[in-house]
């Protein structure tokens, strides 16, 4: 049976890590002035490759044929990490706004390219459907 | 669909943002009401940002979007100024000025209005990305 998640393979999952990590980005700039506020950014590779580990079924590595093969399971929270800021500020906020500004310009150019690949896989599967 | 929530987030900065323009401009038209009383006097008034968390995805994300916390007055001593010829002046001749700077809320000004501008680009942003999002396979 055709599997549709198989088609479209890691460009669904990155598309939605994208968009999580446009939403910690855009977190970032709106709490550019909020005093102790710590910026954060996702670990895009961490987090691509527990989607990664899931989609495929990570099982574990077996050496010998009478070792038991396990299903691993990646951890459900998207590694989310503080960014360490390029200079201290007084009122301990870490965030570098034209930094935040880069990183979601960089991130939506991303998001772009993963659209691009994700439509071109369904005009693909558009002509082997309609055969023309 | 997680996207939606940049759009709140986007939103709050630029309700604080904007609550920041208005105390500068309350600072900025206040700077010269002067007062026979240090107590009745204007203060420069800020406000006082925070980031609130809550649990807004399905996956139990928390999403902090930034509030109003308050907003203080500044506890600078007004500035006496000697002008016995004006009607407000108290019984030795003075009177108080707020202790508004207004250098520092020129800045403060050019502060916000850049915070709220970053803020209108991540949502302008988002929005296109979403739309093309729902162009997808047509």
């Amino acid at each position: 049976m055709f599997d549709i998640h198989a088609h479209l393979g890691l460009h669904a999952e990155a598309l939605r890590l994208r968009a999580a990590r446009a939403e910690l980005i855009a977190e970032n700039l709106a709490n550019a002035d909020t005093p102790e506020f710590k910026a954060r950014d996702l670990d895009f590779r961490a987090a691509l490759a527990a989607a990664a580990g899931d989609a495929r079924g990570v099982s574990l590595a077996t050496t010998s044929p009478r070792h038991v093969g396990g299903v691993g399971t990646s951890s459900p929270d998207a590694p989310v990490r503080y960014r360490v800021p390029l200079a201290p500020s007084l009122d301990g906020n870490t965030v570098d706004v034209q930094v935040e500004q880069a990183a979601f310009a960089e991130n939506a150019v991303r998001y772009q390219a993963t659209l691009t690949f994700l439509s071109s896989r369904l005009r693909g599967l558009m002509t082997a459907i309609t055969g023309q | 669909m997680s996207t939606f929530k940049v759009f709140d987030i986007a939103g709050s900065g630029m309700a604080a943002q904007s609550v920041r323009l208005n105390t500068v401009a309350s600072n900025l038209a206040n700077a010269n009401s002067v007062s026979g009383d240090e107590r009745s006097v204007y203060r420069a008034r800020h406000p006082v940002f925070e980031a609130v968390r809550h649990a807004l995805g399905a996956d139990g994300a928390a999403a902090a979007a930034v509030r109003v916390r308050g907003i203080t007055e500044s506890d600078a001593p007004p500035l006496a100024r000697y002008e016995p010829g004006n009607p407000l002046a108290n019984a030795e001749g003075y009177v108080f000025a707020p202790n508004v700077n207004v250098v520092e809320q020129m800045v403060d000004m050019i502060s916000a209005s850049r915070s709220y501008q970053s803020n209108v680009e991540v949502m302008n942003t988002s929005k296109e990305l979403l739309l093309a999002t729902l162009r997808l396979g047509q």
